[in-house]
């Protein structure tokens, strides 16, 4: 689906952001893109959707060279950036004039997001708050049915219920042939939405693994004492926040735990 | 040391859940199980991981698949998943629990209710 081989970029009169990057990621996964500010994220979105230039190095995602924006391209891939204008016209009048473009677009899906998100189809999309710009762009993007959809922070400016909202509609809504990618600093807000974790850093991908496989492999738990036998562990007010090797249970996940481990030197395989 | 937190993987979380309204009686033997996608919707976890949870409990013969219309509660569902639950009695709570009573020193006259249903078990199996 999404297949980059030794990718190299770099902004112009800057250093290079990514050197020798390579990814190769099936259908059906909705993943989480972490890394720390500046590590490259949304650039690495924008290379992926077709919107920057790669220096070195190929991108492709479902056969199709995104940088040559093909319609065949560009009708599969759904890009939600983090920030965005809109124009002045009302919710319904927009997706009259853009469903179009998405073969797969579902108009009786789409109602029901807008419904789910209390957003009202008469509203002007530049006049509404940027959590419901938010909102619509996020319901759009779902409704198009695209194989690829990328979410860049989709949660920020989100209110508190429609956090749970969003998990469920993405969780829902997809079907196999789809892959997500949603990159964010969030990951409570995602956590038990994707299913796999890549983290970017220092300009490649130093992490790339399957929630299941963690939560099988490592035990993330909080104790009183530190055990021997640990990986990773940050003071908490019980005690201690501990990464150990699994000891025959499974574990639920602690992407923040996991995150700053690796970014410790932590290695997990 | 004591362990505050370590919840299960999320799979197994929504598994044990599932084991749990079969042993209240909210799924009977032979009732239909929510689909995969229904699942996901209402909790906002990835279908793959509902999936598994699936997998799990098709692999423990508490479900079975039938093909194209969805999982099924089995006949034996509500025996297996107290035999499962028996084992991680014995392994895992009863030593917390032991340690505990250790710890605090916990003396016959305060575990009376542990006790007395004990005996209501013992009464009952007769």
């Amino acid at each position: 689906m999404i297949t980059i081989n030794n990718l190299s970029f770099a902004y112009k009169k800057q250093a290079p952001l990514f050197k020798d990057l390579s990814l190769e990621e099936g259908a059906g996964q909705i993943i989480g893109l972490l890394g720390k500010n500046g590590a490259g994220k949304t650039t690495l979105l924008q290379l992926i959707s077709g919107l920057l230039t790669p220096n070195a190095g190929e991108i492709t995602v479902n056969g199709q060279i995104p940088i040559k924006r093909s319609p065949e391209f560009l009708e599969q891939i759904y890009f939600v950036p983090e920030e965005f204008i809109m124009p002045t016209v009302k919710i319904f009048k927009f997706v009259e004039a853009h469903a179009g473009f998405y073969p797969r677009f579902d108009r009786t899906l789409f109602n029901d997001l807008i419904k789910q998100f209390e957003l009202d189809q008469n509203k002007v999309l530049s006049k509404m708050s940027h959590g419901q710009k938010k909102k619509f762009r996020i319901a759009f993007a779902l409704s198009t049915k695209c194989q690829v959809i990328i979410l860049d922070e989709p949660t920020n400016g989100l209110d508190i219920p429609s956090k749970a909202i969003f998990r469920q509609m993405v969780a829902g809504a997809l079907e196999d042939d789809q892959t997500v990618l949603i990159s964010t600093h969030q990951v409570k807000d995602v956590e038990t939405l994707i299913d796999k974790i890549l983290l970017v850093d220092n300009g490649r991908i130093i992490f790339n693994n399957t929630i299941i496989d963690l939560s099988e492999k490592y035990d993330f738990k909080i104790v009183s004492h530190l055990p021997e036998q640990v990986l990773y562990s940050e003071l908490n007010p019980m005690g201690y926040k501990v990464v150990t090797a699994a000891n025959g249970n499974t574990s639920e996940v602690d992407i923040e735990l996991l995150f700053n481990a690796i970014n410790d030197g932590v290695k997990f395989n | 040391m004591m362990e505050f937190k370590n919840n299960k993987g999320i799979f197994q979380q929504i598994a044990d859940n599932i084991c749990e309204r079969i042993l209240s009686g909210d799924y009977a033997p032979g009732d239909k199980v929510q689909s995969v996608r229904q699942l996901a919707t209402q909790l906002g976890v990835n279908q793959n991981t509902i999936m598994r949870t699936f997998l799990e409990l098709q692999h423990s013969n508490i479900v079975e698949n039938r093909r194209g219309i969805g999982y099924f509660v089995t006949e034996n569902a509500p025996d297996t998943i107290r035999e499962f639950r028996k084992e991680e009695f014995t392994k895992e709570i009863l030593p917390t629990f032991i340690q505990q009573v250790k710890l605090l020193r916990i003396t016959k006259t305060e575990l009376e209710p542990l006790f007395n249903q004990l005996k209501e078990n013992e009464d009952e199996n007769k």
